[in-house]
C-alpha cells in the first residue's frame, strides 16, 4: 500500500516563530486594508437598482453578465421574469466611491452593456427602481455573534472531553483563521456575497475539525507516553496525523479547485475563500493551535494531570494524578 | 443490537427505505405562467426537494401599504416594520429562503421559492394579525340605537325593500333559542320597542339579537354584505351609542338550514392587544380535538389582562383578529393572567399553526395589498447553475478517484458509504422541508469533506495498526475504535457551532446550519456504522484474508 508520510518525523513546533511571523505579515496588512478600504459587499447586502428588460430574442445570461462586468456593474444578478424573454437585473456600481443608490447611472451603464451584448433596438427597458438590501446587515452581525458565542460552547465541550488548555488553543486558532480569511477577502477585494459568508462559516467548521483531530492524537499520546516532553508529544501527534491530513486536505482541495475552475463567476468567490480557508485551517492547526497549546502548557502547567515529564517539570512535583476522561 | 451483521444490514435497509420514501417523486400542484403570461395551476410529478430562489426561482409578489382602510402617518417607518414582520412570518425557521426586499420607498418585493399554494402565500403576506380582547356590550346599545340608525337611513333615502327578509323567518329558524331571547328581551322595554318597530326599518329587520349573550346579534349570511355596507355609512355609524363598536364574526355559522353571520357590539376600548404578546403555540385541544392557539402575554400585559378579567367575571370576552371576532366569545370564568387560549372553530390545525406564527411574528402596521404578481427564474442565472453542476460532478469524481486510487478495495467501500451518506443527507433535507440554496450546498460540500475525513481517519488508523504487525481482523477493530474519539469530538464541536448559527443566525445562515447539522449526523452514521458494516461483511466472506486492500 502507498502511504504518504507514513513515518514522518518533522519538527513542526520548532518552526513556530516563523509561523507567527508569516501570520503577522499577512493578517496585519490585511486588517489595515480592511480598515482603510472596508469590505466590498454584494448587491444582496447593499441594495442597488432593479431594472426590468425585455429582449427580442432569448439572451445568453453569461454573456450579459460579462457585459455588465465590463461596464463596472460587477456581481449583478440576472433573473428571468415571467415569459417572453423578460429579465430582471439587480445591479449597483461597484467602483470605489460610487453612489450605490444612483439609479440613473446604473441604468445608463446597463443600457451600454445591453447595446454591446444585444445591440440597439433589440430590447426594451421597463421599470427601473432603487431596491433595498435582500439581506439585512443583521445577517452578518448575527452570524459573527453566533460564532463568538459558539466559541464558549466549544470551549466547554473541549474542557469536558479534553481539558481547558486544548479548548483555548483550538478556539484561538479558529479565531486566527477567521481573521486571516477576512484579511484575504479584503486583499483580494472579493465581493462579499451570501455565498462568501457561507464559505467563511464552512471554513470555521473545517478548521476547528482539523485542529481537534491533531489534539485528539495528542490526548492519546499524552496518555501512552508518560516520559516524553510536551513538545515531543505535539510533534509526534502532528506527524502521526500527517497521512490523514494529506489525504483529507488533498480531496477537499481537489474538489475546490474544480469549483474554482468550472464553477463560474458566482461560485468562484466561494471556492476561492474556501481554498484559502482550507489552507489557513491546515496551517493554523499545525503551526498556531499546537504551539499555542504548548505555550499555555508552559504558562499554566498541568502537572497534576500529566504527571512528571522530561524537562518541563521538576521531579519534586507530586500532585494528585487524575486520569483523563478518554474512554 | 449492533453486534450481528444481519441486524446491521436491517438497520441500513430501514434507513435506505426511509430515504427513498422521502425522495420518492410525488405529485404536486405548482403555479406556472402559460405562454400568454397568465398564471394557472399545473400538476407535476417530481422529487420533493425544494430548490431555492437562487437555483430555481419562484413566485414574485410586489406589495404596497393598503391605505384604503388605514392611512399611514409615516410610510417609511411602516414599510420597515412590515419588512421585519414579513421576514419573521415567512421564514421563522430559516429554511424557506424567501426574498424580502424593499423597492423604492413604498414597495416590498416578496419572492417565495417553489411555492405550491399561491393562495396560502397571499394569505401569509396579507394577514395583518392584529389581536385584541374586548368585552361584549351589556347595555343593549345596539338594540337602543337601531331605530335611530334606521331613521338616519330613511332620511338618506335608503329603501327597505329588496334584500330584507321577513323577520318571522329569522325567528322561526332560530327555533327554541329565539323564544328564550324573546322572553328575556321582553323585560327590556327598549329591546321590545326595536322588535315591534322592526317592520319599519331595514337594519331592525335584518339584525336580530341572538339572545344567547349580551351584545351578540345574528344576520343572514346573504344579507351580510348589505348590512355591512349600511353600517359603514358614516352617518349611520354616528347614530350608534358611544363606547360601543360593531364587529363581525370571522366565519358564517349554520343555524338550521340557513347560514348566518354573528354581529357583535363590543366595548370600544380593548382590554389588551396583541402587541403585549410574547409567545403563541398551536395545539389540538385534547377534549374537543379542535385546534387551539395558546398565547402568553408580557408582564405588563398580563397584569392588565388579569385586572380587567378579574373585574368582569361572568361577562363575555370577544377575541378579535384583524377586526373579526374569532369563534363565539367565551364567558370569563376566572381571572386570566399572562396566558390564555384562542379556540378556532371550524379550522384545521394548519390554520392554528399559521395563526400562532403570525401572532409570534407580530402584526403588520398597515395591511398590504398585492400590486403585481409573477414568476421569476433562478437568481443565480442558468449559466452559474450549469457551471456549479459541472464543477460539482468533476469535484466528486476527483474525490472518488483519490479514495479508490489510494485505498483500493477499502476506498470502494468508502465511496459506497459516501453515496449512502449523500442519499441520507438529501432525504433528511427533504423530510425537514428545507429549501436547497447555494449557501446550503456550501454546507453540503463541507459535510461531504467531513464525511470523507471520517473515512480517512478510520483507514489511516487501520493502516497504523497493520504496521504495528496486528492481524487484519484486529487492525480493523482497533482502527475503528481509536478513530472514534477523533470523529466524535471534531463532529460534536462542529455541530455545536452550527447549532449556535441556527439559533442566532438569520435567513440563509440558518439554512446553512441546518444542512451542516444534517450532513454531519449522516456522516457519523455512515462512517461509523455503514462503513464498519461493509468491513465486517468483507471480513466475514474472506476470513482467511492475510492482507487488507487498504
Amino acid at each position: 500500500m502507498t502511504r504518504f508520510f507514513a513515518h514522518a518525523n518533522y519538527d513542526f513546533i520548532a518552526l513556530r516563530k516563523w509561523a507567527y511571523g508569516i501570520t503577522a505579515l499577512f493578517v496585519v496588512p490585511g486588517l489595515i486594508v480592511l480598515a482603510v478600504r472596508g469590505l466590498n459587499y454584494s448587491v444582496e447586502f447593499t441594495g442597488g437598482t432593479m431594472i426590468q428588460i425585455r429582449a427580442s430574442k432569448p439572451l445568453d445570461v453569461g454573456k450579459l453578465r460579462s457585459g455588465l462586468d465590463a461596464q463596472g456593474l460587477k456581481g449583478a444578478e440576472i433573473q428571468s421574469f415571467g415569459t417572453n424573454n423578460e429579465y430582471v437585473i439587480r445591479a449597483r456600481l461597484t467602483a470605489v466611491g460610487a453612489d450605490t443608490s444612483n439609479t440613473q447611472a446604473v441604468s445608463a451603464e446597463v443600457t451600454r452593456a445591453l447595446d454591446a451584448v444585444l445591440g440597439k433596438g433589440e430590447y426594451t427597458m421597463g421599470q427601473r427602481q432603487a431596491v433595498g438590501p435582500k439581506v439585512g446587515g443583521e445577517l452578518r452581525t448575527k452570524a459573527f455573534l453566533a460564532i463568538f458565542l459558539s466559541f464558549f460552547a466549544v470551549l466547554a465541550y473541549l474542557a469536558y472531553r479534553f481539558e481547558w488548555r486544548f479548548g483555548v488553543a483550538a478556539v484561538l486558532a479558529t479565531a486566527h483563521d477567521i481573521l486571516a480569511t477576512i484579511a484575504f477577502i479584503s486583499f483580494m477585494h472579493l465581493e462579499v456575497s451570501l455565498t462568501v459568508v457561507a464559505a467563511v462559516l464552512s471554513m470555521v467548521g473545517y478548521s476547528l475539525n482539523d485542529t481537534i483531530i491533531i489534539f485528539d492524537r495528542a490526548r492519546e499520546n499524552l496518555h501512552k507516553a508518560k516520559d516524553v516532553s510536551f513538545k515531543d508529544i505535539l510533534n509526534r501527534s502532528i506527524n502521526e496525523t500527517l497521512p490523514r491530513s494529506v489525504l483529507t486536505h488533498g480531496t477537499t482541495l481537489a474538489s475546490l479547485t474544480a469549483l474554482t475552475i468550472w464553477g463560474g463567476e458566482v461560485i468562484r468567490p466561494f471556492a476561492l475563500v474556501m481554498l484559502f480557508g482550507v489552507a489557513t485551517g491546515t496551517f493554523s492547526s499545525i503551526y498556531i493551535a499546537s504551539p499555542l497549546l504548548m505555550w499555555i502548557e508552559e504558562k499554566y502547567p498541568a502537572a497534576h494531570i500529566r504527571g512528571t515529564r522530561k524537562k518541563e517539570q521538576p521531579a519534586t512535583t507530586t500532585g494528585r494524578r487524575r486520569t483523563q476522561t478518554t474512554p | 443490537m449492533f453486534d450481528s451483521i444481519r441486524n446491521r444490514l436491517i438497520i441500513i435497509g430501514v434507513l435506505l427505505v426511509a430515504s427513498v420514501y422521502f425522495l420518492f417523486p410525488r405529485t404536486e400542484t405548482i403555479r406556472v405562467a402559460s405562454e400568454s403570461g397568465v398564471m394557472r395551476d399545473s400538476v407535476v410529478k417530481r422529487i420533493p426537494i425544494k430548490r431555492g430562489l437562487d437555483l430555481q426561482g419562484g413566485m414574485h409578489l410586489e406589495l404596497e401599504l393598503d391605505q384604503s382602510k388605514q392611512v399611514s402617518s409615516d410610510v417609511k417607518r411602516d414599510i420597515e416594520l412590515a419588512l421585519q414582520v414579513l421576514r419573521k412570518r415567512i421564514d421563522e425557521f430559516g429554511v424557506e429562503e424567501p426574498l424580502i426586499q424593499k423597492q423604492g420607498d413604498s414597495r416590498i418585493i416578496v419572492e417565495l421559492a417553489g411555492i405550491t399554494d399561491p393562495d396560502r402565500a397571499v394569505e401569509i403576506v396579507q394577514q395583518s394579525a392584529f389581536l385584541e380582547f374586548r368585552l361584549t356590550d351589556k347595555t343593549n346599545a345596539l338594540d337602543k340605537s337601531l331605530p335611530a340608525m334606521d331613521r338616519v337611513l330613511r332620511t338618506l333615502g335608503v329603501s327597505g325593500t329588496g334584500a330584507a327578509p321577513k323577520p318571522s323567518a329569522v325567528q322561526e329558524l332560530l327555533g327554541g333559542d329565539s323564544t328564550a331571547r324573546a322572553d328575556s328581551a321582553a323585560k327590556d322595554s327598549t329591546a321590545a320597542d326595536s322588535l315591534s318597530a322592526s317592520a319599519g326599518g331595514i337594519l331592525q329587520s335584518l339584525v336580530q339579537p341572538s339572545g344567547q349573550m349580551p351584545g351578540e346579534y345574528v344576520v343572514k349570511e346573504t344579507a351580510f354584505p348589505r348590512v355591512d355596507s349600511l353600517l359603514n355609512i358614516p352617518e349611520v355609524a354616528r347614530a350608534l351609542s358611544r363606547g360601543v363598536t360593531l364587529f363581525w364574526g370571522s366565519q358564517p355559522v349554520s343555524i338550521g338550514v340557513e347560514s348566518y353571520r354573528y354581529l357583535y357590539a363590543l366595548d370600544t376600548r380593548a382590554m389588551v392587544t396583541g402587541d403585549r404578546l410574547v409567545d403563541a403555540t398551536a395545539q389540538l385541544d385534547p377534549i374537543t380535538n379542535g385546534p387551539v392557539v395558546n398565547f402568553e402575554l408580557d408582564h405588563a400585559g398580563g397584569r392588565r389582562f388579569g385586572d380587567e378579567t378579574g373585574r368582569h367575571i361572568g361577562d363575555y370576552m370577544a377575541i378579535l383578529l384583524d377586526g373579526r371576532v374569532q369563534g363565539r366569545p367565551p364567558v370569563i370564568e376566572d381571572r386570566i393572567g399572562r396566558s390564555g387560549r384562542i379556540t378556532l372553530q371550524g379550522k384545521s390545525i394548519a390554520d392554528a399553526q399559521d395563526l400562532a406564527l403570525t401572532l409570534r411574528a407580530g402584526s403588520l402596521p398597515i395591511p398590504l395589498k398585492i400590486v403585481a404578481e409573477g414568476q421569476v427564474g433562478a437568481s443565480l442565472g442558468a449559466d452559474s447553475i450549469h457551471g456549479g453542476v459541472t464543477a460539482g460532478l468533476v469535484g466528486t469524481l476527483l474525490v472518488v478517484l483519490i479514495m479508490i486510487g489510494y485505498y483500493r478495495m477499502s476506498g470502494v467501500l468508502a465511496v459506497l458509504a459516501l453515496m449512502l451518506y449523500l442519499l441520507f443527507t438529501i432525504a433528511g433535507l427533504a423530510a425537514l422541508g428545507a429549501t436547497l440554496t447555494l449557501p446550503g450546498l456550501a454546507g453540503l460540500v463541507l459535510s461531504v469533506g467531513i464525511a470523507v475525513d471520517a473515512n480517512v481517519l478510520i483507514f489511516e488508523r487501520i493502516r497504523e495498526e497493520l504496521q504495528h504487525g496486528k492481524s487484519v481482523r484486529l487492525s480493523v477493530d482497533e482502527g475503528f475504535k481509536h478513530a472514534m474519539n477523533a470523529i466524535v469530538d471534531s463532529n460534536v464541536s462542529t455541530v455545536l457551532t452550527a447549532l449556535f448559527l441556527f439559533q442566532f443566525g438569520t435567513g440563509p445562515v440558518k439554512g446553512f446550519a441546518v444542512t451542516l447539522i444534517i450532513g454531519i449526523i449522516a456522516s457519523m452514521i455512515t462512517a461509523i456504522f455503514v462503513t464498519r458494516t461493509f468491513f465486517l461483511l468483507w471480513l466475514q466472506r474472506r476470513p482467511e484474508m492475510a492482507t487488507l486492500s487498504i
